[in-house]
């Protein structure tokens, strides 16, 4: 290490002070001066986001040594008693997998705050929730506590809920509703799950790491897993508990669509693999069977039902179902490569559809419309945001040199080395890529192609502030998806002990 | 391998996609002329560097079978990503005499493309975004053919299909150009999904998704056994090879997933030309060529193959005899001889063993060289009528034989090259063809091979004759002239009229002598020898009389008797009207998708979606409404219903208590 244990470790609790110490501080400056406020928030989750770069690059280059346990072994760790009296520890640190979706949530906060540069009414409120969303996420994928990871994963609910009532568009109030009930039903689940595994455990322990170790009695890990995993899998959109997502994103503006897709359901897939799937493995055998089939419906259900929508962000949204549950699918492999493939594919997702977004919100306020059937050859007025909405088009269905291929080959890979069930789901699987292509093309011909309306030419490109984030976010789709061995390699190395407990 | 043909290999597949970044990124939104010269020269560059590559192959590896037995050979090979033991895909380049000669063959044609296209896209204020779809184009083809393991062919595979997507919708403005592109697009797609589950069957079940490890007898073996129970037990191997041939389909535009390929003429001509000749279409072809051995050790698989292209062959040969369009005549034409090419892989499921296999197969190969430069030459020239005439349609072209006098000679020479008269190119390798079908005893194949022979012969003979000869029957056809489209046009035209004349007659002996399939028992001697014995047969004399007549018969029939190119209104029989409309199988899709899909499938997913998912959480919501609404109605601000209901909850305080006591 060249730099001292206390300090990476420093550096990782301040990814989640820093969102929320800039948000009180947003909380003491005049509210017209909206300039101020962007460029304080744009700095902020910029030195963020250079913060966890910063840790990346020291962590690939001494990444920790797992050493063939199943015990993750995690990198700038810090541990210190919270609340000695239930014994709720702060206990911190990073394996390749929260890194890498810390770096994710990173780029997205950054690319969002830039996304939302045009919000002239209330920016202060905005700025200062989309803060204090951000620090809950950032510090949900550090926690190796259940509990604080908990408390991290509530802290994202009600911004959420006060984002889309306030900034948002459509039925907003409904879509809010819907969104915090379903989120918080998953969370009392995970709440009980959780308390499960304090008690069961005994050693009265909410440590991850700690419990990993323990040997659970077979019947408590038959109910509590269902329990972890859905709850999780509400927040990762499985099917057909899906319906808070279509709604939600279409009515949040578009830095909370982004952060929806890209980061926010991302913490529900990775509760599913490091808790459920980690702690519990004996429960996790006789249940995957069941959620591989709904992973595997929600592949295709939603891929048929984003082929009939007319708004684009609904189509985006039902492209995330069917997307999420690939996740859910590579989850189900039970296998390395499944597993890796499920990471993987939160990545990908976790860029491409917040690219989607941001790029329908560049459209939208351009057109003021969403609706596809309303446009028409947009490629003429906006070359610079119709190549890029070409190009995240197709990372979404799944071209080789872009991020979706990589993770769907290996999800894919590893469901065709696993059970006969999930050989057969992936087979069903696979045949979903035909109709992903259906409406993603459809969705962009129609947009893009086809004679241009009235008009159009004064519609305008994209200008500088919003070509950087779409820049950023291809860029990172595109590496992903050029250059995946890396990346996979490290994450073969976290998944290891996961692996390592399912086998046991 | 010396340090140079390494050097022009990473520069083969290197210069393309450095001409598609330079021109994307930079040049082309600037300046087209800049974008377009830099574009075509790189191409250059490429086929210098594929011809370096090729005869440094040739002396050090294909001259040395004793240093490598099956003049196969990996120049590169760089890690991409690795799933497992033995797992793992690569990014690679792979030597063996059929990836050589399509890297040979792309490059030039591509070159050649690149610059008919200055001439043609000259004037068109989108001539900037069309390079460096052009170049990306051709890096993608070149990928494809020199991919050293199955995930790198899906890779390329599918930037070709990209590629094409971008170039066929490429005048984004014509709806017909966006339905074309998206069908493109959609179709292969379709079929490559299939391509993917096979590719992963293979991989998974043999270990490795290398070309040598599973072209090896020993991954057959691991790969032929029976899986799944009752009704649904089948074999592993034909069902996986099945599947990723079901990817060559699509890619090939066979029977029935042909509808794409006529589409894709709403592109610009150059594109059709690049399409139809050396990219793309050829991909399919080349995908079953590439794991030959494997599809021959599988029961029934080559059966497939010979079937769809012997179908193929004679359904598009019968459609083309009744287009009217230029580029149409052309596609379908296209479509025929890729089922011939098809059908010719397929012949190598022969009980005759190796010397008929290893015939069929050179003589597929043979005819995926020689039609790539027929093919690229009658679209460029069709380019050139086209923009002489101002019309897609062959009812507006006529007598153009003195205007266009340099085009007449280099068309009619690929019309001769394609129906197979000696000496030209066509001649040679579709004997080999028909010829292997005679040998192997596929009567079927050779009576549809001959079949189609008469009428290409015959739909080439109207095609040509429509055009240049006869009198000019629009006006824009009047003024039409070669040296009005400049040398840039022309001069790719008269280039590529030399190999479409020549190169079967010269590249028939070293065909012979080097492309074959590396499975066992194929030697080099015993096909010289089927050659031999083969060549004085009576098919020869006999094909040829056939096409001569059929010639004879176009020309008496369009030429003499002058025929318009269809019936006038209300005189068509029906059997013409069915070809014409390409047999309705267009129209059967669009019900399909329309009528079937859409109503049955994807509209009640998104009824039941709003209705019954999404309707259970509003419904069970809308109870906790309504519960909270009834339990309100006892708040409402009375001391006197306060009072009881507080008295009537410590009445049952106390009941409760005593139970429990």
């Amino acid at each position: 290490m060249c730099f001292h244990d206390s300090i990476t470790s420093c550096m990782l609790t301040l990814t989640w002070v820093l969102p929320l110490a800039s948000a009180a501080v947003m909380m003491l400056f005049p509210k017209d001066r909206s300039g101020l406020i962007r460029w304080f928030t744009l700095t902020a989750n910029g030195i963020n986001l250079a913060l966890i770069v910063l840790l990346s690059i020291l962590f690939i280059m001494h990444p920790p040594v797992q050493t063939g346990g199943t015990q993750t072994v995690l990198a700038f760790s810090a541990n210190h008693a919270w609340f000695p009296l239930l014994n709720i520890r702060y206990h911190i640190g990073v394996d390749a997998i929260s890194l890498s979706l810390m770096f994710l949530a990173g780029v997205i906060v950054f690319c969002g705050t830039l996304a939302s540069w045009q919000i002239r009414e209330r920016t202060k409120e905005f700025f200062i929730l989309l803060q204090i969303l951000a620090a809950g996420v950032f510090g949900s994928f550090i926690s190796f506590d259940l509990f604080t990871f908990f408390v991290f994963n509530e802290l994202t609910l009600i911004p959420t809920y006060l984002l889309i009532v306030m900034f948002g568009s459509g039925r907003k109030e409904y879509a809010a509703m819907k969104l915090n009930l379903m989120l918080m039903g998953g969370s009392a689940l995970i709440l009980v799950g959780i308390f499960g595994l304090f008690f069961s455990s005994g050693i009265h322990s909410f440590d991850m790491l700690e419990l990993s170790q323990i040997h659970f009695d077979r019947s408590f890990q038959l109910w509590a897993f269902p329990a972890l995993f859905l709850g999780f899998g509400i927040l990762g959109n499985i099917f057909p508990f899906h319906i808070w997502s279509p709604d939600g994103h279409s009515s949040a503006p578009t830095a909370i669509s982004m952060f929806l897709a890209g980061v926010h359901m991302k913490l529900g897939s990775y509760g599913c693999l490091r808790i459920a799937m980690y702690l519990l493995p004996e429960g996790c055998r006789p249940w995957m069977n069941v959620f591989l089939v709904l992973a595997v419906a929600g592949v295709i259900w939603g891929a048929f039902v984003a082929i009939k929508q007319k708004d684009l962000k609904y189509m985006n949204a039902y492209s995330s179902v069917s997307h999420c549950g690939l996740v859910f699918l590579g989850l189900a492999a039970l296998n390395s490569i499944g597993l890796r493939g499920a990471v993987m594919q939160m990545l990908a997702h976790g860029f491409i559809a917040p690219a989607v977004f941001c790029i329908i919100g560049m459209i939208y306020t351009r057109t003021h419309t969403r609706l596809i059937p309303q446009m028409s050859g947009l490629m003429a007025s906006m070359p610079f945001l119709s190549v890029c909405f070409v190009l995240a088009g197709f990372a979404a269905l799944g071209l080789p040199g872009m991020a979706g291929f990589a993770a769907e080959l290996n999800i894919f890979m590893g469901a065709f080395g696993s059970s006969s069930l999930a050989k057969v789901g992936a087979g069903l699987a696979v045949l979903s890529i035909i109709i992903t292509a259906v409406y993603i093309l459809r969705g962009v011909n129609a947009v893009l192609h086809g004679p241009a309306l009235e008009g159009s030419h004064q519609l305008g490109d994209a200008t500088f502030a919003e070509k950087v984030p779409l820049v950023m976010l291809l860029s990172c789709i595109l590496v992903l998806g050029l250059y995946p061995g890396p990346i996979s390699t490290l994450l073969d190395h976290a998944i290891q002990p996961i692996l390592n407990n399912l086998n046991r | 391998m010396d340090s140079m043909t390494t050097l022009a290999s990473y520069g083969v597949l290197i210069l393309p996609l450095l001409s598609f970044l330079l021109t994307g990124l930079w040049l082309g939104r600037k300046n087209w002329i800049a974008s377009a010269c830099t574009a075509t020269f790189l191409m250059g560059l490429t086929f210098v560097l594929a011809v370096i590559l090729a005869l440094g192959y040739r002396t050090q590896i294909l001259l040395h079978p004793e240093l490598y037995p099956s003049a196969t050979s990996v120049a590169w090979e760089h890690s991409w990503m690795t799933f497992g033991p033995g797992l793992a895909a690569h990014i690679g380049f792979y030597l063996d005499p059929i990836s050589v000669m399509m890297v040979v063959v792309i490059s030039f044609i591509s070159f050649l493309v690149h610059f008919y296209s200055i001439g043609y896209m000259k004037g068109d204020k989108s001539a900037g975004r069309f390079f460096p779809l052009l170049s990306f184009f051709s890096f993608s083809m070149l990928g494809l053919v020199v991919s050293t393991n199955l995930i790198q062919t899906f890779f390329f595979w599918e930037l070709v299909g990209a590629a094409s997507y971008l170039l066929i919708g490429f005048w984004y403005t014509k709806p017909s150009a966006v339905a074309a592109s998206k069908k493109a697009f959609i179709v292969t797609r379709f079929a490559d999904a299939f391509f993917l589950m096979g590719m992963l069957v293979v991989g998974t079940q043999s270990g490795g998704f290398d070309f040598l490890h599973v072209n090896d007898p020993a991954a057959a073996v691991i790969l032929n056994r029976s899986v799944g129970t009752g009704m649904f037990a089948f074999n592993l191997l034909s069902v996986s090879t099945v599947l990723i041939y079901l990817g060559a389909w699509g890619k090939s535009a066979m029977f029935p997933l042909h509808v794409w390929l006529p589409d894709a003429m709403e592109g610009p001509t150059p594109v059709s030309s690049l399409i139809h000749s050396a990219t793309m279409v050829v991909a399919g072809i080349y995908l079953t060529a590439r794991l030959f051995p494997l599809f021959a050790a599988a029961e029934g698989t080559l059966r497939v193959v010979e079937f769809t292209g012997a179908f193929t062959a004679l359904f598009a040969a019968l459609i083309a005899c009744t287009q009217t369009d230029l580029k149409r005549i052309l596609a379908f034409s296209t479509l025929s001889q890729l089922g011939l090419m098809m059908l010719s892989l397929g012949l190598g499921g022969s009980s005759e063993g190796g010397a008929v296999q290893t015939l069929a197969y050179t003589a597929s190969m043979f005819h995926v060289f020689t039609h790539a430069f027929f093919k690229s030459l009658l679209f460029l020239s069709a380019g050139i009528v086209i923009h002489a005439i101002h019309s897609n349609d062959i009812r507006d072209a006529g007598g153009m034989r003195k205007s266009l006098s340099w085009t007449y000679a280099a068309t009619l020479i690929a019309c001769l090259a394609i129906a197979g008269i000696w000496p030209f190119s066509g001649f040679f390798s579709k004997e080999e063809i028909l010829q292997s079908a005679l040998k192997g005893g596929h009567y079927i194949a050779l009576a549809a091979g001959l079949l189609t022979s008469v009428l290409t012969a015959f739909y080439m003979s109207r095609y040509f004759i429509l055009i240049f000869h006869g009198t000019k029957r629009s006006h824009a056809s009047e003024h039409g002239h070669d040296a009005h489209e400049g040398i840039l046009m022309v001069l790719p035209v008269l280039i590529l009229a030399v190999p479409s004349a020549l190169i079967g007659w010269l590249g028939k002996d070293f065909f012979l002598a080097h492309i074959l399939p590396y499975t066992a028992g194929a030697s080099a001697a015993g096909i010289s020898e089927s050659h031999e014995s083969g060549s004085f047969s009576w098919l020869v004399p006999v094909t040829s009389i056939l096409i001569m007549s059929a010639i004879g018969a176009g020309w008496y029939f369009y030429g003499r008797k002058k025929w318009s190119a269809g019936f006038s209104e209300g005189q068509e029989p029906g059997w013409y009207r069915v070809l014409r409309n390409k047999f309705y199988v267009d129209e059967f899709y669009g019900f399909l998708v329309r009528k079937v899909a859409a109503r049955f499938v994807a509209t009640p997913a998104n009824w039941t979606e709003r209705k019954i998912i999404n309707g259970a959480f509003d419904e069970t919501s809308g109870v906790f409404r309504r519960l909270a609404i009834r339990l309100c109605k006892f708040q409402n601000g009375q001391v006197q219903v306060y009072l009881s209901v507080a008295l009537l909850g410590l009445y049952a305080l106390y009941w409760i208590g005593r139970m429990v006591h």
